[in-house]
């Protein structure tokens, strides 16, 4: 049975990528029998052609995805270069951690409740500053450029790439090079660039790969901070998807083989980047030169990154406080009063759809976690461990742009009559929590001593004895902390709750994402608010349960 | 009936190239001790001893246990007992359950407790059952391991540098306790050390491996 699990999860895991390509194929050469249409034909993509606001769309989704990818790896790279191993840089790093499980709609709705016309920062420069006493008639939010939308995807994406870095560099041993480099007269942060960075940014390179295709691709956050005539590529893909006329359909589909091509080329353009970069670095190295400009660099990196943090935490507080907010005039800081209206008014669907949220997120991280805990057992039994071109497998899912293969997925579901609903979500989900689940475990499971599963079947114990009795209670902490990292991700999903739910699964990221296009402030801090304590509250419980557990076991806390 | 552990031309090989050969009988009650420089395999003859040789290796001949040609054994059946360096204790589990984990199943349980606290007791601990294994000092940790190993009723005893993060005091006296013990019980036992006063005190035949592959 062990022996089939590997093979399970990648059908689990690249089955509905694969089978979601094939359905998009189809439909974007003009075979849709759904609609009474058979192929092939090139028609569809002369009407996606002919759609005027494409131009737009295509450099929108390309901008957007190399800026914000550049700019977050920039500031982490900086961080991480001037300040890693200080007490600053831990400080960082524990304010940051959390902000990772935050769902990247609500962190874009708090990002949008503090930049917008009539958000905090407008509020505490008027009208002192601004001489404003009403909101400026000005596009801040869903700018035509996509900075809105930039800053909300960088925000989210510099705690995941730091947190990737710090893991990369616990087998780069940094100290030591760092040392050297210093002792030979280099500062801090130059010395960390041309001794470390290299070694550690083919660790991140994949994640890096992840938030390119990601920031391409993603739907919420374009909604919510994004341009909308046009909007990005992926948007209108999802406009074309959901369009009552079955025929519209095919342009989606041509649109969404051209995400994929897009986001191919983006990739390639990245990957010579790359190359460039290395080459530049190694005339740098070879120049000698010891870092002049470093301590100004190093005040500037840390200064974007909190900023960055305080953008997702302000933003998180701007939603809790619209959420009981009374009349609230602008430029007052704060609103003339706080009141539970907005709770009763929103509280129960909210907590239904809590309810529906969390059903789909715990059967989903259920399923992942036995795939990726048999997949693990099993690596430890065969002694064969994942070899570079699995890590890739793993990754696939999250390379693909979801906007890609998820509306293929559902033509396909259509096409065959099966029904949408529950199941066909969870399933969808698994696709995204499985990667993270597996990449969250994998390296605590495998950095176990198996010297305790040699003292424990010296003593007798089946190897099943050794997995539970052992193993598991031992690694319960990273068991944890990948359910809640599966938990946020499957909470945090947009597309695929919509696209497969077919309108009929409605999770709180769906509900607040509904939400954007209304502007009712105070519906959508109410749903905000819980969507971030939906991701956040595993997390706490994965800190909390095996301090309580194993508080009279001192060789587990160290 | 042969007592004893017998290791009849055991070969342990990587990637097709030979890396220690062992060929002898150990008897009950004798110790014999195996030595060499470190990275020299001591510890993956020890391996193919528990069942747990990791795929790079490959090993032949034959390991017989009491006459019993336990080879193809998995880990878990073939009743050899190992003490590690360090103690691996289970973090999770109190002193006492670390030791009914390692003891073979039946009896009540208030025999099995009883035969818990006789073996603490043996070796100066009574009435530490309950403790954390985390708050024992280092020798404690040692005698503890060596119990658990010892209630599991196994008829050899491997020691892969068992006592070499002991200090030295320490080191004499449950190097003293693993050994009498051992002869007490008629134990077959293999040492692995690069340590000679571990080897002097054994008393037994030393076998110095050296590197039969170079590099």
């Amino acid at each position: 049975m062990l022996r089939f699990l590997p093979a399970l999860t990648l059908l689990a895991m690249l089955g509905p990528v694969v089978a979601g390509l094939w359905g998009t194929a189809l439909p974007a050469l003009g075979h849709l029998p759904a609609a009474g249409l058979t192929g092939p034909s090139l028609d569809p993509f002369w009407d996606l052609f002919n759609w005027a606001g494409l131009g737009t769309a295509v450099r929108l989704s390309v901008m957007v995805g190399l800026v914000a990818t550049s700019v977050s790896l920039t500031i982490v790279v900086f961080i991480t270069a001037g300040w890693s191993g200080t007490r600053s840089f831990h400080i960082l790093e524990r304010m940051l951690s959390p902000l990772l499980s935050v769902p990247h709609a609500a962190a874009a709705f708090g990002l949008a409740f503090l930049i917008a016309p009539s958000g905090w920062i407008s509020r505490l420069l008027s009208p002192a500053f601004t001489g404003w006493d009403r909101p400026p008639d000005l596009l801040i939010v869903q700018d035509p450029l996509g900075l809105a939308m930039i800053a909300g995807l960088v925000i989210k994406e510099v705690p995941f790439l730091l947190l990737m870095t710090i893991a990369a560099m616990g087998q780069a041993q940094p100290r030591r090079s760092l040392l050297v480099a210093q002792s030979l007269g280099y500062g801090r942060l130059t010395g960390w660039l041309k001794t470390v960075f290299p070694r550690v940014y083919t660790q991140i390179r994949l994640p890096v790969y992840v938030v390119i295709a990601y920031s391409m691709s993603i739907v919420d956050v374009a909604v919510i901070l994004g341009p909308s005539t046009p909007p990005t590529l992926s948007v209108q893909i999802v406009k074309w998807m959901s369009d009552p006329d079955l025929s519209m359909r095919l342009t989606g589909a041509a649109a969404a083989l051209l995400q994929l091509a897009l986001v191919i080329g983006a990739l390639g353009f990245w990957w010579c980047g790359e190359r460039i970069v290395a080459r530049l670095g190694h005339q740098w190295i070879i120049s000698g030169r010891r870092g002049q400009f470093d301590p100004s660099i190093r005040i500037f990196a840390l200064g974007l990154g909190s900023i960055s943090g305080a953008a997702i935490l302000f933003g998180l507080a701007g939603l809790a406080v619209w959420s009981f907010a009374a009349f609230w005039s602008f430029p007052n800081i704060l609103p003339d009063g706080f009141t539970l209206r907005t709770w009763a008014r929103h509280g129960p669907d909210a907590f239904a759809t809590l309810g529906e949220t969390f059903l789909v997120a715990g059967i989903a991280v259920l399923l992942a976690l036995a795939l990726v805990l048999g997949c693990l057992e099993a690596e430890h039994r065969s002694g064969r461990g994942l070899t570079l071109r699995g890590l890739w497998l793993l990754y696939l899912p999250l390379l693909v742009p979801q906007t890609a293969f998820l509306p293929g997925l559902q033509t396909l579901l259509l096409n065959l009559g099966a029904d949408v609903g529950r199941l066909p979500v969870i399933f969808a989900h698994l696709v995204f929590v499985l990667p993270y689940v597996f990449l969250s475990l994998g390296d605590p499971w495998r950095s176990w001593d198996s010297r305790y599963a040699t003292v424990a079947s010296a003593l007798g114990a089946r190897p099943w004895i050794v997995f539970w009795q052992v193993r598991v209670p031992m690694l319960l902490r990273p068991i944890l902390t990948a359910t809640a990292v599966g938990i946020a991700v499957s909470v945090g999903q947009y597309l695929a709750t919509l696209l497969i739910g077919g309108g009929r699964v409605s999770t709180l990221t769906t509900e607040a994402v509904a939400l954007a296009s209304g502007g009712d402030r105070r519906a959508i801090g109410v749903y905000g608010l819980m969507q971030t304590l939906a991701a956040l509250v595993p997390f706490t419980l994965a800190l909390i349960i095996p301090t309580v557990l194993w508080r009279n076991r001192r060789g587990l806390h160290e | 009936m042969n007592k004893g552990l017998i290791l009849r031309k055991v070969c342990i090989l990587r990637a097709g190239i030979p890396l220690i050969e062992v060929d002898y009988a150990i008897a009950a009650g004798e110790i014999l001790t195996v030595m060499g420089p470190s990275g020299v395999g001591k510890s993956t003859l020890l391996a193919y001893l528990t069942g747990t040789l990791a795929t790079t290796f490959t090993g032949m001949g034959q390991v017989l246990l009491d006459g019993l040609d336990i080879t193809k054994y998995p880990p878990h059946a073939r009743r050899i007992g190992i003490l590690f360096q360090d103690d691996l204790l289970f973090p999770h589990m109190s002193v006492g359950t670390n030791l009914a984990f390692g003891m073979p199943p039946g009896g009540s349980k208030a025999s099995r407790l009883a035969q818990i606290e006789e073996a603490l007791s043996d070796v100066g601990m009574a009435g530490f059952a309950d403790r954390d294994p985390g708050t024992l000092s280092g020798g404690q940790k040692a005698r503890v391991a060596l119990v658990r190993m010892l209630l599991s009723n196994p008829r050899a005893l491997l020691l892969d540098e068992a006592f070499s993060r002991l200090d030295a005091e320490l080191r004499a006296q449950v190097r003293d306790l693993v050994f009498q013990t051992a002869k007490k019980r008629a134990l077959p036992v293999l040492m692995v050390t690069h340590d000679i006063e571990d080897a002097q005190d054994a008393g037994g035949t030393i076998i110095k491996l050296k590197s039969l592959s170079k590099g």
